[in-house]
């Protein structure tokens, strides 16, 4: 249905703004430990650095593109307010296609417990408390599923750093990754983060049968507010139906005045 | 059309206040107003393979709907939303009509740790989580003769105050004038034998369709629990038909409508991929089939559980039940008096969001089985279209539906977006 759609989409898309939001000052890892305490250390220092942005307001462009090349777009308003519990809220508003213009999704992310999710539907003035119990699976016919980047909790996975190698004129720290969810789509990822300021640059996911399903390669980093590094084109790739999707982020603020009532049932019905 | 022509002033007349409004709000700060246009433009046509059961009605249906919105903001704190709404039907003139869907202005701000939130004007309220009916959703006068669904509503003039925080949403409402429901005319498929008359409504309340209804609702997430509780004191949204004879003899229905006292209920657990729902209402004042007053109960119980990933795809598939029940049975003038609602949803999850909805509405006391399908397609950026179909199975001569037994038909809509 279009608004499993939606939400699909939107909330692996807040993921990955989640994920990528990572802090310049990691601290060395520590020496001598086992494979798999490095690589949890990585997921630690990551999701650390990424906390205390406050909130934002960013707009989305997104290209599909089937293996005959035709394209189709998808554009939306993103409002993220961190909270102090750990968990995040976040807004999304639907541009186009038109037909979904003005729909909007409003998600109360959780540590440790499933988030919450209301849609609000403007053909009918109707919210509607939705699922997030959907893991795998792509929406709208893009290459993303939602837990392409998870909501990035260190919880989420266990993990295995491989080896450190050079990617570009960085050097980056190669870690494999098993979701911990039975509803994940996936056996492993491998991620390449750079060593100097833990951004990750490319993601390979493995299906359940251990074939190399996607990748996806980010790029275009920014800085914001001095310390936020922050992805601006995402690229994923099917390895076996030739699609792809390109993700771009455009016109980030940070710590504007977004107040905590935008982010309620009744402020999700007063968006346009 | 009197009481037409009266809302119609008093529409006219919130429009000029409001534009009054906000041209002062223009002259004091022109530039910080922000105004976005949309809106839909909308084609379809209904063919009946059946011949009508009733003399005049057509088998093909065809016309176009335009609502276009209009929304204006200033510095975050106010808004002003217009959306009227025309259709054109090629058949049953009663179909061809304007509507002022929204009309209102909007405030709101901070109070102590939550927030106010102010709706003043012509606006459409939802209540509800079911989907075979919606039950206790009562705020606004269903536009039958737009769709059978009852899901099309007419903007409904009101005063709607909002006060939430950690403690839930807190809702008042003033409805300032009551509309008559809609019905399809002499042309038209989908009615009762004889015409609903939509020009002579009657009212039990002496203040007519000017009675003040009120209304109330708390609505609260308790984690994956989310419960709405309401209360409505005011003039019934559904008439009782009254036939009347004019001086000639002639026989015609017309609408009645009592003032009436409801409380509801409508919860939702989320769990995983389960939705289990509830819907419940107490309703005194309102008359029966038979015309008699009668308190009473009724509800839709029922889930949804969606399956994800199906058929090696990415596409979703769900499974909805509902029991739906009026403990009036026979008495109730509601089809949903004791019927049960199977239906399956397939969401292809593909970049046209295509979507498969098929369901049938089994009548437990009555041998009728409604059949609807429904597929939804997005074509183009701005372009959609849907396809869609209701079948009427074995409709019994005791049953309330018994009048549109030969009205299934084909639809087609294609929707440009803007």
């Amino acid at each position: 249905m279009m608004h499993a759609h939606l939400v699909r989409t939107t909330l692996l898309l807040f993921a990955i703004c989640a994920c990528v939001l990572v802090h310049p000052l990691a601290p060395p890892h520590a020496e001598g430990a086992t494979p798999e305490e490095k690589g949890l250390q990585i997921a630690r220092d990551t999701r650390e650095k990424a906390k205390g942005f406050g909130n934002f307001t960013a707009e989305q462009s997104m290209v599909l593109r089937n293996k005959h090349g035709q394209e189709s777009k998808r554009q939306l308003r993103v409002k993220v307010l961190e909270t102090d519990g750990g968990g995040n809220k976040s807004l999304f508003v639907f541009d186009r296609p038109r037909d979904v213009r003005g729909t909007a999704l409003l998600v109360h992310t959780h540590k440790n417990k499933n988030d919450d999710q209301w849609l609000y539907l403007p053909a009918l003035k109707r919210v509607k408390r939705i699922s997030s119990s959907n893991q795998s699976g792509s929406f709208m016919g893009s290459e993303f599923a939602y837990e392409d980047m998870g909501t990035q909790e260190v919880e989420k996975f266990t993990y295995r750093y491989l080896r450190d190698e050079p990617c570009g004129k960085l050097t980056c720290t190669v870690v494999e990754r098993f979701p911990t969810n039975k509803r994940s789509g996936y056996r492993r990822q491998i991620v390449w983060q750079d060593k100097s300021e833990l951004r990750a640059w490319k993601v390979q996911y493995f299906d359940r049968k251990n074939s190399h399903l996607k990748t996806l390669t980010l790029g275009n980093y920014k800085k914001y507010l001095g310390k936020y590094w922050q992805s601006q084109e995402m690229n994923m790739v099917n390895h076996l139906t030739g699609k792809s999707t390109v993700l771009r982020w455009n016109n980030y603020k940070f710590r504007t005045s977004l107040k905590d009532s935008e982010f309620t049932r009744t402020g999700l019905k007063r968006v346009r | 059309m009197p009481m037409r022509a009266a809302f119609h002033r008093a529409v006219l007349a919130a429009v000029a206040i409001l534009a009054v409004f906000l041209i002062a709000g223009a002259s004091h700060g022109a530039e910080s107003i922000e105004h976005e246009f949309s809106g839909s433009l909308d084609v379809d046509g209904r063919w009946y393979p059946q011949t009508g059961a009733h003399p005049d009605q057509r088998a093909h249906v065809s016309g176009l709907a335009v609502e276009p919105k209009l929304h204006l903001e200033s510095g975050g704190n106010w808004s002003f939303t217009v959306a009227p709404f025309f259709r054109y039907d090629g058949a049953d003139s009663r179909r061809t009509r304007a509507d002022l869907r929204e009309a209102y202005l909007l405030m709101f701000g901070e109070a102590g740790d939550g927030e106010w939130e102010l709706r003043l004007g012509v606006d459409r309220v939802f209540w509800g989580v079911t989907e075979s009916q919606h039950l206790v959703d009562i705020i606004n006068q269903t536009d039958l003769v737009e769709h059978p669904n009852k899901e099309s509503k007419l903007g409904q003039p009101m005063a709607h105050l909002t006060w939430s925080a950690e403690w839930g949403i807190l809702e008042f409402f003033a409805l300032t004038y009551h509309r008559a429901r809609t019905y399809p005319g002499l042309h038209g498929r989908l009615r009762s034998a004889i015409v609903i008359d939509d020009e002579h409504v009657t009212y039990e309340s002496a203040a007519k369709e000017w009675r003040v209804d009120l209304a109330a609702r708390y609505s609260h997430s308790f984690g994956p629990f989310d419960l709405g509780l309401s209360v409505f004191d005011g003039t019934s949204r559904e008439p009782f038909v009254t036939p009347h004879f004019d001086e000639r003899g002639a026989l015609s229905l017309r609408q009645r409508y009592e003032p009436i006292f409801q409380v509801s209920v409508d919860a939702q657990l989320t769990l995983e991929a389960w939705l289990l729902k509830l819907e419940a209402l107490h309703r005194e004042g309102a008359r029966n089939l038979l015309g008699m007053e009668e308190g009473y109960a009724a509800f839709v119980i029922g889930g949804e559980y969606t399956f994800n990933a199906v058929f090696g795809s990415a596409a979703d598939l769900g499974l909805l039940v509902e029991w739906n029940y009026d403990e009036r049975r026979e008495r109730s003038n509601s089809e949903f008096q004791n019927d049960l609602f199977f239906a399956v949803r397939l969401g292809l999850n593909d970049a046209q969001s295509t979507e498969i909805i098929a369901g049938v509405l089994a009548d437990a006391d009555h041998s009728t089985r409604t059949m609807s399908f429904e597929l939804r397609r997005r074509i183009s950026d701005q372009w959609s279209m849907k396809l869609e179909s209701i079948v009427f199975m074995d409709v019994g001569e005791e049953d309330i539906i018994y009048d549109t037994r030969r009205d299934s038909f084909v639809a087609l809509n294609v929707t440009y977006n803007f």
